[in-house]
């Protein structure tokens, strides 16, 4: 075992700081560090040199570099000559190579304490701009749509064909689970209650109505903005990271209309039909439970149900799922376009687009229901 | 055999400075790119060389000054015309860039289905053509990431092609390929060059490549972030008196 690296000072002489180190100068949280030195300096004014004597080191790795290097920072912000002797050679020369270029001052990017309002006046900045660009986005969405109605849009109708495919029947078994599951559960649920009264014919009601008039469109919504939604800003992210959306500007070829276009048509089309196959996959679910009850037939069980559904109810159900259709396409769209130039950027683009297209999928519901309570329908 | 032709200006920046927010790239660039150049755009890594491609395809605007095709100033146009001068020129991209989702004949023919009335067999045997120059006649149906890295920056190339474009922008083409393949890649461009007359720009910072086929050349300094020569590589080889340029240019080997 080598002697632990020592720092040894010897009485200054002359102007010069002589310092003597020796043992082992491997990068280890014993090692004196250079603060000695700077308070020796306090200590000792009117100096000209510091003088390090390194023949008595024994092993060394990037902790004699580490010091070495800042006590030449520290002589030359202090105007000092620094002097080495019997310094090993391969730490000379590694110290040189160090030293060789410059540091670029502008480059480093200094993390500024932000005082609160500092970071509170950002933020707001931030969000103003987002919404500019979220109205910018919106914007140019709805001139390429204006353009695809005069069928003057440029896009491939292959890909159209694909998206409609993969909102539609790719997505069909996981809509189909969950809308059972969630047609079961609000049958359970609500049989719990329904029994006390002895009304329990009442859950084709309960299961009816709450699944057409929002259960359905919300499953679909929040599915297809897990599974389509990240999708879409995951392709678009990593074609951005690829350049390939920069060689469709270059060609002149608008992404808007290439690429966002064709996949917010796919999803705005797709989703009342899902919702609708949704409604009838939650009913089923419900009557499943429904017919567990000994006095509830199939029969009874489809006419309560057509009963108690409106055509209003199928009508705001199949309106939500149409705005869903155009939040999960949006936020998927645009957060895949606004992605950055990494990898990282491709996974938080898509983290965006699902948490985007949730909350909007949850507030304009929350909006829709207050207009329908005040219409009163 | 060299053919003389009258030096037309086709590119022309001045006096143009880079930034990124507040981060000054380059400053006070002029310079001209002649019709017919092979224009090298050299610097060491990360001096901007990729951005300044990005002002010049219209991609990122400059913090100052302009760029003029024929005369026509660029920046200074709106998005439309700016359109229409870049789809005259072609670009291919440090990576390739191709449309992964699209085979490499999808690739070629969506400019031309794009700008073009040809029929779907003109456009087929267009496709073909370019293919065939870039040496990948049979990988029609190939998608991009069935082929090697090479063979995508080709493709790449057959693709910026595909419109018979006035000006072919090039940005790293033999980075990230075996010695071989680079010099093929220099001597299709070459090629390319004295048979179509089309205007090349190159991004490179290989000297091999510089040296084999550049004629014309701007040198950006990273430390200076300026431009401190511009000309044919060999003469200012052997004429500079820029230490940074002749170390860039003799491998930092000492002369």
């Amino acid at each position: 075992m080598a002697r632990p690296g020592e720092l040894i000072f010897d009485q200054p002489l002359e102007g010069t700081l002589a310092i003597r180190i020796s043992g082992s100068w491997k990068l280890h949280k014993d090692l004196p560090s250079v603060d000695a030195i700077s308070r020796q300096l306090e200590q000792s004014p009117g100096l000209q040199k510091i003088r390090i004597d390194a023949r008595d080191v024994d092993e060394w790795d990037s902790g004699l570099l580490i010091f070495l290097g800042r006590t030449l920072e520290l002589a030359t912000q202090q105007d000092l000559e620094l002097q080495t002797i019997d310094l090993p050679d391969g730490a000379a020369k590694l110290l040189q190579l160090a030293v060789a270029v410059p540091e670029t001052k502008d480059a480093r990017k200094a993390p500024k304490p932000k005082t609160f309002f500092v970071h509170l006046g950002d933020q707001t900045v931030d969000f103003i701009e987002g919404c500019g660009d979220l109205l910018e986005f919106v914007g140019e969405a709805t001139m390429a749509f204006s353009k695809f109605i005069r069928g003057k849009a440029q896009y491939r109708r292959s890909d159209l064909a694909l998206i409609l495919e993969s909102c539609s029947g790719q997505a069909l078994p996981i809509v189909t689970l969950i809308s059972f599951l969630v047609g079961m559960i609000l049958a359970f649920v609500g049989l719990i209650q329904l029994k006390y009264f002895g009304a329990e014919i009442f859950v084709a009601d309960l299961v009816g109505i709450s699944m057409f008039r929002v259960m359905a469109a919300i499953m679909t919504g929040i599915v297809m903005a897990g599974r389509t939604g990240g999708a879409f800003a995951a392709q678009l992210g990593t074609m951005q990271v690829n350049q390939e959306i920069d060689a469709l500007k270059t060609l002149g070829i608008s992404p808007m209309e290439f690429l966002v276009l064709p996949r917010m048509l796919g999803l705005t089309l797709m989703m009342p039909l899902l919702a609708l196959y949704a409604n009838v996959m939650g009913v089923l679910g419900g009557a499943l439970v429904g017919l567990g009850e000994p006095n509830i037939s199939l029969i009874q069980y489809y006419h309560r149900t057509v009963v108690a559904v409106s055509l209003w109810d199928l009508g705001i159900g199949l309106f939500s799922s149409v705005v869903f259709g155009v939040i999960v396409a949006l936020s998927g769209c645009m957060r895949g376009m606004q992605c950055g130039r990494s990898a990282s950027a491709v996974g938080d683009a898509a983290t965006a687009a699902v948490v985007t297209a949730i909350v909007g999928i949850i507030v304009s519901t929350a909006v829709i229901t207050v207009i329908t309570s005040i219409l009163g329908v | 055999m060299v053919e003389v032709m009258p030096e037309e200006p086709h590119i022309t920046v001045e006096n143009l400075t880079m930034a990124y927010g507040d981060f000054v790239l380059m400053r006070e660039l002029s310079y001209t790119i002649n019709r017919g150049d092979i224009f090298i755009i050299m610097g060491g890594s990360g001096c901007g060389k990729s951005t300044m491609m990005m002002v010049l395809i219209g991609l990122k605007e400059p913090a100052k000054g302009k760029v003029f095709y024929k005369g026509q100033d660029f920046w200074g146009s709106d998005e439309d015309t700016r359109n229409i001068i870049i789809r005259r020129a072609g670009v291919m991209y440090q990576s390739g860039a191709l449309w992964s989702s699209m085979t490499l004949a999808e690739n070629i023919s969506l400019p031309l289905e794009t700008y073009t009335d040809l029929s779907s067999r003109q456009i087929h045997e267009v496709v073909r053509l370019k293919l065939a120059l870039v040496g990948l006649a049979g990988f029609e149906d190939f998608y991009p990431a069935e082929i090697s890295g090479g063979m995508q920056k080709r493709a790449g190339i057959a693709r910026a092609m595909a419109m018979d474009p006035e000006i072919l922008f090039f940005d790293e083409p033999s980075a990230g390929l075996d010695p071989v393949s680079a010099r093929r890649l220099d001597d299709l461009i070459l090629e390319l060059s004295e048979s179509l007359h089309t205007t090349m720009v190159v991004v490179t910072h290989e000297l091999a490549s510089i040296f084999a086929i550049g004629n014309n050349s701007v040198f950006l300094d990273a430390s200076l972030r300026t431009m401190t020569a511009t000309g044919d590589p060999k003469k200012l080889l052997a004429e500079t008196q820029d230490p940074t340029l002749r170390l860039f240019l003799t491998r930092g080997e000492k002369a």
